[in-house]
């Protein structure tokens, strides 16, 4: 999506590799990662690579996690709250409707006010979970990007696909450098694939990123 | 550890006949060992020899021009796509593991295929499956009179077995609730367990999971059918083949250790199911790693962009034994390998274990002298346990060692080319006169009439509702379907359709080497996409097996006429199927009889329709104590659509629409108007029997031309086959499938009138299921266009009625009738979710 719609550059990282290069963006994509038998993510936020993220993000650096990049970034410690086994107890691939909570993140800044995105979740365990204070702080200080909702733009008991607590789909860290959501933006950035929402996410990510650019020169 | 000697009981117990058994003897000179009998049993068995079909299946038509591997050669068939590109494409049941053990079961089905697929060197970009159960709703609750009498004659050689013990008439005569729920829960079981073992394997391997059918019935209970289909797409020149070439070259080994799990599976598979052997037999289910598997096709990939490899096959039915005897069959070689340097997961295995083992995610490489260490670089890379196990020979022998002392010592050639070909007895069964002399009237003596529909709505929900005609998003909700960005019509439509794009391909020999493999070569720098280049592939699979239990022959045609209707109203041209043969137990001629006639109706068809066989599978025995499977002889059939803009949905798009039906109301040469084996007859009235209706395949093959002009000139907004549930459940759905999100349907109604209809029977104008049919909806200003011109192709054609408003609302001669479509999309959306709570 990010070379082939948006036209900007991207390079794949193997796992095993420890630096990062010279980059502006970080992606940690969905996935199974090493099958996600133990638990989602446990095992590849172990990955030598993770290391660099960290440092990357640490230093400031934008990092987004989608869908299995979530679970990694949350395992990793680099967002709060857990992601569990959905409500159903059964795997969920289905289009939803999201609210963007928070509108002036480096993740939603493009994202016009209430404007409901079509995105498609697929997941076994993206009930998002996360104790009273750590949901407290989330609130207090705006860290809740996304929220699940219906038609209408009500998060309701019936649009929340996995139980996560609040509708929870996607958080970001205090320093609003790193963010993940379940749901799959680069899944809906086509209009052959039935929908474009999920691009929003990734203009506002570059917006950001080309901001930051700008105030370093300056 | 010694060898148990070879008695008449043990060459039994191999599933090997006194016959056999000699011929095996001729064939090595002397009496085969132990591990031999094993071999034997397992490459003669009928899932790895086809002893008892091939005579049939050489009647499919295989050729064509786009086809440039055909059926029987390799591990898949290949058609051209254009462009230097290719598909290659399969099916396969796993009918047996999953009935003992439904979730792994399921899910080492989907390793299997998927597996074959990137043996061709093509990436695995889709699945599909078929699935038949038992049913998982009591019927009787929807039913108003006895289930219906019919079943296959007994099967000769078990005389304490008669018609009354089919399952399906002991039940017709004392079902009650509590008679039956034992078996409705266990049927729930092992559809639960199925679903969800195709999701574990699919959703981790990575897979689009975006098509499939699930059909409910009597006969499947206790013998589930599970076939699944794996698409790939690769490169005219990145075409691997699973031959052992090269004297030798050394064989190599990847993936996990070899355990006693699957042990002689391919030969469990091909004997009937009963009680006993499920419970034995539990041993016969591997279990599948879906992760392994992904770094097993990531690496193989990889490999065969290096030009290391002289031939590859996978280790699926029959493990070790298989790929070792097969590669050197083809390349007219031999091979020896030691068993000591096979990697093994668990203590002193035997060679006859580990020989048989049908461990999963194993591959077998034949690497050209000299490239060895590139080879373990690449699976070192991926983390695969790798082994050098033998090399190719000239001695035509398959020659096993282990520690050096040999313990196999066969000609490759002889044991999987001159496997025992059985010519068997083929009877017209019993049951198909009473099937025949089904009447409405009730003039077939013992059969009362059958009463017309007295309530249209009540019966349109009760079809809707059944779970068969359901819809499937209990299914498919569970398989990741969107996943690598290609899913462009997504289940719930007549066809699945899903893109292929730059990253659908294996990395190509010039990427790989510009990237000398440093970051994941499987895609070394993400390739920037020119959409002129993009391909539309449309998929659907279909068997109404009720129809060819009524009428092999005439069923057979009508399983692959639907499947290319159902590819012709998605916008897509045929290019090629692959069937999947799921019968009883051939000895009985009765069964033979029904495969043969099949098979006859299914390749006259696929000829019709220019889509030749390119390979798929054969899966016999599958009966229970209580009796055979219905024949079900399942279609996938795989088109290409030229350009975005042709690809089609079914449901309604907008207020004021025409709704044009191509085809027949009523098909009035049929004595029981399209109602014989109808769903119609079996949800409303118990009754599965009567004729049915006839499929002729040249107004068929008119009726997709003639859409296809439409489609392809722009004017259709919709298009929607007739199938079960006949106009008015097709009606139905037009109004009610299209998803926009969860919870979010959208929903349009219809005012529909049939009054110019001639038949006065209501069920039959509204249930029947007469052939050739599809509803269209265009704009308002092409409707007369489109009527005249397909009655200039010989299409009949009329307007039935205008898209809108919330009601689907229907008035034919014998009164008007209307629901709400909320309550039509709720009794259809949430059937089977309801019935799995």
């Amino acid at each position: 999506v990010l070379k082939n719609v948006l036209g900007h550059s991207a390079q794949l990282v193997w796992h095993k590799e420890n630096s990062l290069g010279d980059t502006d963006a970080v992606f940690i994509p969905g996935g199974f990662s090493y099958g996600d038998y133990l638990r989602t993510g446990a095992i590849a936020r172990f990955s030598p690579i993770m290391q660099a993220v960290q440092n990357f993000a640490t230093n400031g650096g934008h990092v987004l996690g989608i869908c299995n990049g979530f679970q990694i970034l949350c395992e990793a410690g680099l967002l709060p709250g857990a992601l569990i086994r959905n409500r159903s107890l059964q795997f969920r691939c289905e289009n939803v409707f999201l609210k963007t909570a928070t509108p002036d993140s480096p993740f939603t800044n493009k994202i016009p006010a209430d404007k409901l995105m079509r995105v498609p979740i697929a997941h076994g365990e993206g009930c998002y979970f996360a104790d009273e204070t750590t949901l407290e702080n989330l609130k207090a200080n705006q860290q809740i990007l996304w929220q699940y909702v219906n038609a209408q733009g009500e998060a309701t008991e019936q649009s929340n696909p996995n139980g996560s607590v609040l509708n929870i789909a996607g958080v970001c860290n205090e320093a609003r450098n790193v963010a993940g959501l379940m749901p799959h933006p680069e899944r809906a950035s086509e209009p052959l694939l039935g929908c474009a929402d999920g691009k929003l996410i990734f203009e506002s990510l570059i917006n950001s990123v080309n901001a930051k650019a700008v105030s370093k020169a300056a | 550890m010694s060898d148990p000697a070879i008695t008449p009981q043990l060459v039994k117990k191999h599933n090997l006949t006194p016959e056999e058994f000699e011929k095996a003897k001729e064939i090595l000179g002397r009496e085969p060992n132990y591990t031999e009998l094993g071999i034997f049993s397992v490459m003669w068995s009928e899932h790895c020899s086809y002893k008892n079909t091939k005579p049939l299946l050489k009647t499919f038509p295989t050729k064509s021009a786009k086809i440039l591997v055909g059926a029987g050669e390799e591990n898949a068939g290949i058609i051209d796509i254009c462009d230097g590109l290719c598909i290659a494409f399969k099916i396969e049941s796993h009918n047996h593991p999953s009935a003992v053990e439904p979730f792994q079961g399921a899910a080492t089905g989907v390793g299997g295929i998927v597996r074959d697929i990137f043996t061709m060197g093509a990436r695995p970009v889709c699945a599909v499956n078929s699935l038949r159960f038992g049913p998982i709703t009591d019927e009787n609750g929807t039913t108003r009179v006895p289930r219906v009498e019919s079943g296959v004659a007994p099967d000769s050689s078990k005389t304490q077995i008669n018609l009354d013990e089919r399952g399906f008439r002991r039940d017709a005569e004392n079902d009650t609730r509590d008679a039956c729920a034992p078996q409705i829960l266990n049927n729930r079981r092992l559809f639960a367990g199925v679903v969800s073992g195709i999701a574990h394997y699919g959703n981790c391997f990575g897979i689009p999971t975006i098509a499939g059918e699930v059909y409910f019935d009597k006969s499947y209970e206790g013998n589930p059918l599970v076939n699944s289909f794996c698409l790939g797409v690769l490169r005219h020149e990145q075409i691997a083949r699973g031959a052992a070439k090269g004297i030798g070259n050394p064989v190599f080994y990847v993936g996990p250790a070899t355990g006693r799990d699957g042990l002689a599976g391919a030969a469990f598979a091909s004997q009937d199911l009963t009680d006993e052997s499920a419970q034995g037999q539990r041993g016969a289910v591997q279990v599948g790693d879906p992760f392994m598997e992904k770094l097993v096709c990531e690496a193989c990939l990889e490999l065969l962009a290096t030009d290391c490899v002289a031939g590859i096959q996978d280790m699926g039915a029959a493990g070790l034994t298989c790929s070792t005897c097969e590669t050197a069959a083809r390349a007219g070689t031999g091979i020896e390998i030691e068993l000591s340097k096979v990697p093994q997961r668990a203590p002193n295995m035997t060679p006859y274990e580990i020989m048989l083992s049908e461990s999963q995610e194993r591959m077998l490489i034949i690497v050209k002298k000299g490239r060895e260490a590139e080879v373990q670089r690449i699976f070192d890379k991926w983390d695969l346990p790798w082994a050098e196990i033998g090399f190719v020979t000239d001695t035509g022998k398959m020659v096993v060692k282990n520690h050096g002392e040999i313990v196999v010592d066969i000609p490759a050639r002889k044991i999987a080319d001159d496997s025992p070909v059985y010519q068997r007895e083929a009877r017209e069964p019993e049951y198909l006169k009473a099937v025949r002399a089904f009447r409405l009237d009730g003039t077939a003596d013992g059969q009362s009439p059958i009463a017309d529909t007295k309530d249209p709505i009540d019966d349109l929900k009760t079809l809707l509702a059944w779970p068969s005609i359901a819809s499937k998003n209990w299914v498919y909700r569970q398989y990741d379907h969107m996943v690598r960005d290609g899913s462009v019509i997504l289940p719930g439509s007549d066809a699945a359709v899903i893109r292929i794009k730059e990253d659908s391909l294996p990395v190509s020999r010039e990427d790989y080497e510009g990237s000398e493999g440093k970051t994941s070569p499987s895609q070394p720098s993400l390739p920037s996409r020119d959409n002129s280049f993009e391909k539309y592939i449309a998929m659907t699979v279909d068997c109404n097996a009720t129809y060819v239990y009524l009428d092999p022959y005439e069923g057979g045609k009508c399983v692959v006429a639907e499947a290319a209707r159902n590819l012709a109203c998605s916008g897509a041209v045929p290019l090629g199927s692959t069937d999947n043969l799921n019968f009883g137990n051939p000895h009985n001629p009765e069964i033979f009889w029904q495969l043969k006639e099949s098979v006859r109706g299914l390749a006259e068809a696929c000829r019709a329709f220019n889509a030749p066989v390119t390979g798929g599978n054969v899966s016999l025995y599958n009966q229970n104590p209580n009796g055979p499977i219905d024949p079900t002889p399942t279609v996938a059939m795989v088109g290409l659509i030229e350009k975005p803009e042709h690809i089609t949905t079914q449901w309604f798009k907008d207020e004021g629409d025409v709704i044009i039906l191509l085809g027949e109301m009523v098909d009035s040469s049929d004595p029981l108007l399209g109602l014989g084996g109808s769903t119609y007859l079996k949800a409303i009235h118990g009754l599965k029997t009567g004729t049915p209706p006839r499929c002729d395949l040249d107004r068929e093959k008119t009726l997709h031309t003639t859409l296809l002009g439409f489609i392809q000139s722009g004017i259709v907004k919709s298009a929607h086959d007739c199938s079960e549930g006949g106009i008015a459940v097709a009606l139905a759905e037009c109004c009610i499938s299209q998803n926009v999100a969860r919870d979010t349907p959208r929903l349009i109604g219809a005012q529909i009138d049939l009054s110019q209809a001639k038949e006065n029977r209501l069920d039959a104008l509204l249930f029947g299921e007469t052939q050739s049919r599809v509803i269209l909806s265009v704009n308002p200003l092409d409707a007369v266009k489109v009527v005249e011109r397909a009655k200039l192709m010989g299409v009949p054609a009329i307007q039935i009625g205008k898209v809108g408003g919330d009601k689907l609302a229907v008035k034919t001669a014998s009164g008007e009738f209307s629901a709400t479509i909320t309550e039509l999309h709720d009794a259809w959306w949430n059937s089977i979710a309801r019935a799995m709570a």
